[in-house]
């Protein structure tokens, strides 16, 4: 073993993260299946269906999108609920930003596209430095690999699958959610945060349009903080 | 649907991204600012749980889905947080489907 070994990716990912990262992708394999099925029988051909994934690349305003345009809505809210619920990812870009901003802005314009809930979930989940920043890469690789195969696959099999609603598959993707919030909620801050998020996103459901309760729930973070500040003193 | 409303969906989700990662992540060096955003997956993930398992059309509605929540979430906190990925998520799936087929 030279000292240059720990530099390969694996190497220095600990195990458990290395596991976590092959079963959510896998997990994350079934998610694109569905979103697959979900976009052929709203009327996408496989190639949107696939570009989407490829590009768009944020799961939960895909499936948003596209559940507008089964429903027959209107092209304008398809894209503003879209973009209302992937607007989350520029406050992820912010919290990733400390430990992936020294690298060469060709390589952060690259993982701009990987930075999702479950990328910034999985790294800030380990501790800052090296190895949170390899997790990230880790887990935006494992997650476009399998998230693009998914949708491939349930794009072409389609209704083959089944209804992914009849598999239980829509109750799966907020249970993935659940598990990767648990290292979150290690600390009170993080409690509180999540108590408060949940609580902001329940009220608006009835009051907002798709996409803005998750926005609003963001300012859970401030009685996370105040909380804390009130500790320290 | 149309090529161009998927493609503008496509730039918009990419800006976004590049907003937060390059844009305005590298000014925001104020400590009480990284701590706000190193807190934004804490609140978002139970948002996101929340309005994917009660969320209909502008109201909340209690379905199969979230009998299958109700058994990820019991499974999560009953292992304090050790349940595997993959059992929490096929035993809210296989619930939710349950409930489904003799509801």
């Amino acid at each position: 073993m030279t000292p240059e070994a720990p530099t390969q990716y694996g190497a220095v990912l600990p195990t458990p993260v290395r596991r976590a990262v092959w079963v959510l992708g896998l997990a994350i394999s079934v998610f694109g299946m569905s979103f697959g099925v979900l976009a052929t029988t709203a009327g996408l051909t496989v190639p949107q269906a696939v570009v989407m994934s490829l590009l768009v690349f944020t799961g939960a305003s895909q499936f948003a999108a596209v559940s507008v345009v089964e429903a027959g809505g209107s092209m304008g809210s398809a894209l503003g609920s879209a973009l209302l619920l992937a607007a989350r990812n520029a406050a992820y870009g912010v919290a990733m930003a400390p430990t992936l901003g020294k690298l060469p802005l060709a390589k952060r314009l690259l993982g701009a596209q990987v930075v999702i809930d479950e990328t910034t979930a999985m790294a800030t989940a380990q501790p800052e430095g090296r190895v949170r920043e390899r997790t990230f890469w880790a887990t935006g690789l494992s997650v476009f690999a399998f998230w693009n195969a998914g949708t491939l696959l349930g794009a072409l099999a389609g209704d083959a699958i089944g209804d992914p609603e009849a598999l239980g598959l829509d109750a799966a993707f907020p249970a993935g959610f659940v598990v990767l919030a648990v290292p979150h909620l290690r600390r009170r801050e993080g409690r509180v945060a999540a108590a408060a998020g949940a609580l902001i996103a329940l009220a608006l459901i009835p009051l907002a349009p798709a996409g803005l309760p998750i926005i609003a729930a963001s300012l859970g973070v401030v009685p996370g903080l105040l909380f804390t500040a009130r500790e320290d003193r | 649907m149309s090529w161009w409303p998927l493609l503008a969906l496509a730039a918009g989700a990419y800006a976004l991204k590049v907003v937060g990662l390059v844009v305005l992540g590298p000014r925001a060096t104020d400590g009480r600012a990284l701590r706000l955003a190193a807190l934004l997956p804490a609140a978002l993930l139970p948002a996101l749980v929340v309005v994917n398992t009660l969320g209909g059309d502008r109201r909340i509605v209690v379905d199969a889905r979230a009998a299958g929540l109700a058994v990820a979430v019991a499974l999560v906190a009953g292992s304090k947080g050790r349940a595997p990925f993959v059992l929490v998520v096929v035993a809210a799936a296989a619930v939710t489907a349950l409930v489904r087929a003799t509801g």
